[in-house]
């Protein structure tokens, strides 16, 4: 377990430079830049121009600006942001609760949801609820979720005016009844797409479980049904599920480009497409990296608690 | 045609099936699994079904269990246990019979116990399902379990996962499972079918010595007539759905009554202990000559942890000569396997030499080899899996030669004229291998090997998976197919008798060495190692073990 675990760490961290260097070059080579807004400004002499860029330090080569962003991020220092001069970390962590918050939400009704329709889908197949749960997963899946975010507010805040249309809480009113109300319509919205994909792997997961010799041998020593669904079928098929749920983890902290700027929520995925949009360099690259080390660890954990679960497994 | 009935006064019947007819699901290959069956099993006795694939054997036991797929109906017979007819008794009652009245074992110990529960667990689970005792008496009884199957260090194996353990192991643990409530009956579906020789002998032997210390009735499905002498009172013999014939297994045995069964006795391969008549004078240079052989198998990282070093082959040697052929025989892990892909090259060998009529092959590159490939043929086990399912038969054949040269109008000559050599109308050439039956399949793998017209023709199991009938006929049409072509074979099998029949030579692999070798008649008859001896002597109904049982029952 330990020499597995520091094969992975190092490993990771090669993962980890590489992915840090491709994204400063690209960064660097599109087009714009965060002086291209200054440069358009009439009252920006040229000079103006040169001293920022002195003092932001985009005057070096390429290559020392990396070396010395990734020394300082080395050290703790993530750098700062260029609108407004705040530090990386506390723009991220301004904005990580309310991704937090929406993803979590959303996660966990679409774990739940999936897992059930799926093996409902797997015991009753070829049913007319297998099929309605199949043609449904279609429909989420192949409609963008944006679209779903509009239609929903459109029914139920402008028609029916039940739902808020969009922001985390009304100013003025921080009770966690009026989170909950702005909550409900993005986090639904948000795990449809999550549900379909879920409810598909549940519902394969389940058919393979059920159709294995133990789950024979469990019925013929007379074990009830619900218990060997529960134990000896389902049991098996949360296995490849685990792995799913890895991959899926680091969006819970991510956050969820379009959909929080439907819903104007203060989340990690609005900052990202904000902070692109005025070319931030330090705030891209800073959620590039939190972004990235979450996927590694959300493996990381999903491998560990497999080899947990399963005593087939060892980690090596 | 029921003779073989006697009319037993209830007492003595542990289970009574009266004109039970099983249906299939529309669009089967026939209306009703099983079409209106009759027997009896009487207490304390253990009875053997026999039959080939579709005979309806599995689904009888299915029936009894309770355990038949939602899409399979009943619709007419009795099942009468324990005095009462389990045939349209509700899903609840029938699991309250399960594992305590009448309990079952299965074919595949492998895949038999849920990978994720330990051994322990998986036995509490039957006295659990029916309320019996309390979760300190059953691991108790759980672990007298163990000792009584006879797995050594039961505390041990208690917490043990499935996957720890050997095919042997797991089947003691599904038995100790299925004893677990003193059940009336034990239904084994094939128990010993998927374990090797030596290990189908323990548990054949642990099953007779259960059921006469408990007085159990034990209901045996097999479509070996060797494990039928070695434990069967009586024999019910089915075909595609009907008993043909049920008697005493000594009457059955010795002097069956019905065609089908005959043919099915004499399909059996019984050790000949007798050599092959050669095909031709051995010529001087042998085809193939095999020098110190290795293959050694290292799992895990030499980086992190400890690895883990297998010989798979270790030194082996041997001669084969032109028009010969040459057994392989070893229980599973024994290496044969891995001979047969390193003579093929899909493995590399770590040291030694191939000799291929003369030249060693175990050294040449890819590249090097290719041009060789057509002359050394491979037939592989499951002729299920080893046929493309999306090509024809027609492309399966032509698709190599043509790759190797071989224009395609050619190539489609010669598989049409190969298929009907093998046994096949012509219009097998458009059809797709789902068509065929698991015979036709493996002769449809045959014509695929010799459409190169191999020198060398390498079988790994390639009976294995086949019924005995069919089996007589493979090993019958590659015996011809020697003959006419003069090809030699390496015949890789775990059954000793499939190898008397067919071999020149056997040489006996035990851990990745050929303990011993020669021709049949010394193997079987005059076996000088020990190894090949306790092998041998596992064969079901070949030995005193059979007679005994003959014997005890008359």
């Amino acid at each position: 377990m330990r020499a597995f675990l520091l094969s992975r760490l190092s490993q990771s961290l090669v993962l980890l430079v590489i992915v840090s260097m491709i994204g400063f070059v690209i960064l660097s080579i599109s087009p714009g830049g965060p002086l291209s807004q200054q440069g358009l400004d009439p009252g920006m002499t040229q000079a103006d121009i040169a001293r920022i860029k002195e003092q932001l330090g985009l005057n070096r080569p390429l290559w020392i600006q990396y070396l010395d962003w990734a020394w300082r991020l080395v050290q703790g220092d993530w750098g700062h942001s260029f609108r407004g001069g705040t530090p990386v970390l506390t723009v991220i962590g301004r904005h990580v609760f309310a991704t937090l918050l929406l993803m979590g939400t959303s996660t966990m009704i679409a774990i739940a949801v999936g897992t059930w329709i799926g093996i409902r889908g797997a015991t009753h197949r070829y049913s007319l609820f297998d099929y309605l749960a199949t043609a449904g997963a279609m429909v989420a899946l192949s409609i963008p979720t944006f679209w779903f975010g509009l239609v929903g507010i459109y029914i139920f805040s402008l028609r029916l005016g039940w739902l808020p249309a969009g922001n985390m809480y009304t100013i003025g009113d921080g009770s966690a009844l009026n989170y909950l109300h702005h909550l409900i319509l993005p986090s639904i919205v948000l795990s449809l797409v999550h549900v379909a994909v879920w409810s598909r792997y549940m519902r394969t997961a389940t058919l393979d479980a059920i159709s294995q010799d133990f789950v024979k041998t469990a019925r013929a020593k007379g074990v009830s049904e619900r218990r060997v669904l529960m134990k000896h079928v389902v049991g098996n098929a949360l296995l490849p599920m685990i792995t799913l749920a890895g991959v899926q983890l680091p969006s819970i902290l991510t956050g969820a480009l379009v959909t929080e700027t439907v819903f104007t929520w203060p989340g990690m995925g609005r900052l990202f497409l904000d902070s692109l949009n005025y070319s931030d360099y330090p705030v891209v690259m800073g959620l590039l990296m939190f972004s990235a080390v979450l996927v590694i660890l959300g493996n990381l954990i999903a491998d560990i608690v497999v080899a947990i679960v399963d005593p087939r497994i060892r980690l090596a | 045609m029921f003779s073989g009935i006697q009319v037993a006064s209830p007492a003595d019947v542990a289970l009574s099936v009266r004109e039970l007819t099983v249906s299939l699901p529309e669009g089967m290959e026939r209306a009703n699994a099983v079409e209106n069956i009759s027997f009896d099993l009487k207490r304390g006795q253990i009875l053997c079904i026999i039959g080939e694939s579709g005979s309806g054997k599995s689904v009888t036991a299915n029936a009894i269990m309770g355990l038949l797929p939602k899409a399979i109906r009943i619709p007419s017979g009795a099942i009468q246990l324990d005095g009462m007819n389990i045939v349209g008794l509700s899903p609840e009652k029938l699991r309250s019979l399960r594992g305590r009245v009448v309990s079952m074992i299965f074919q595949d110990p492998l895949s038999a116990l849920n990978p994720l529960m330990t051994v322990g667990a998986q036995i509490e689970e039957v006295m659990a399902a029916h309320d019996v005792g309390t979760p300190a008496s059953r691991r108790s009884r759980a672990i007298d379990l163990l000792i009584e199957v006879g797995l050594a260090d039961p505390k041990l194996m208690y917490h043990q996962y499935p996957f720890r353990l050997s095919g042997g192991q797991r089947q003691r643990v599904m038995i100790a499972m299925a004893l677990a409530l003193e059940p009336a009956i034990l239904i084994a579906d094939e128990p010993t079918t998927a374990l090797d020789v030596t290990t189908q002998a323990q548990i054949l032997k642990l099953i007779r010595d259960i059921q006469r210390r408990k007085g159990m009735s034990v209901m045996f499905i097999t479509h070996d007539f060797g494990v039928v002498a070695e434990i069967a009172d009586s024999v019910l013999v089915m075909e595609k759905g009907h008993i043909v014939e049920q008697g005493g297994a000594v009457q059955v045995l010795q002097s069956p009554s019905h065609p089908y069964t005959r043919r099915l006795i004499a399909a059996v391969p019984h050790l000949t202990g007798e050599d092959r008549a050669l095909v031709e004078a051995p010529a001087n240079e042998p085809i193939l000559k095999v020098e110190g052989l290795v293959k050694t198998y290292r799992s895990g990282s030499a980086l992190f942890g400890k690895q883990r070093i297998v010989p798979a082959v270790n030194q082996v040697s041997f001669d084969l000569a032109p028009g010969h052929t040459l057994g392989v025989v070893g229980e599973s892990g024994s290496g044969k396997s891995s001979l047969g892909r390193l003579l093929i090259k899909l493995l590399d060998s770590d040291d030694g030499r191939i000799l291929f009529e003369g030249r060693d092959v175990a050294k040449l590159s890819e590249a090097e080899f290719r041009p060789l490939r057509p002359q050394i043929q491979m037939i592989f086990q499951d002729p299920f899996a080893s046929l493309n399912p999306r090509s024809t038969v027609g492309q399966i054949l032509t698709v190599g030669p043509a790759a190797h040269g071989m224009p395609y109008a050619k190539a489609c000559d010669e598989a049409r004229s190969l298929l009907s050599r093998v046994g096949l109308d012509a219009g097998a050439f458009g059809r797709y291998p789902h068509e065929f039956s698991g015979g036709q399949r493996q002769r449809i793998g045959i014509a695929r090997a010799l459409m190169f017209k191999p020198k060398l023709l390498i079988a790994d199991e390639a009976v294995s998976a086949l019924d005995v009938s069919i089996q007589a006929q493979i090993l019958k049409l590659l015996d011809q197919i020697q003959r006419e072509t003069g090809v030699s074979m390496i015949f890789i099998t775990h059954d000793l008798r499939v190898a008397s029949q067919i071999c020149d030579e056997i040489a006996v692999m035990h851990k990745g060495r050929v303990v011993e070798s020669g021709p049949p008649s010394q193997i079987f008859l005059r076996p000088q190692s020990a190894y090949t001896r306790e092998l041998v002597a596992a064969i079901p109904g070949e030995q005193q073990g059979g007679a005994r049982a003959l014997a005890a029952n008359s």
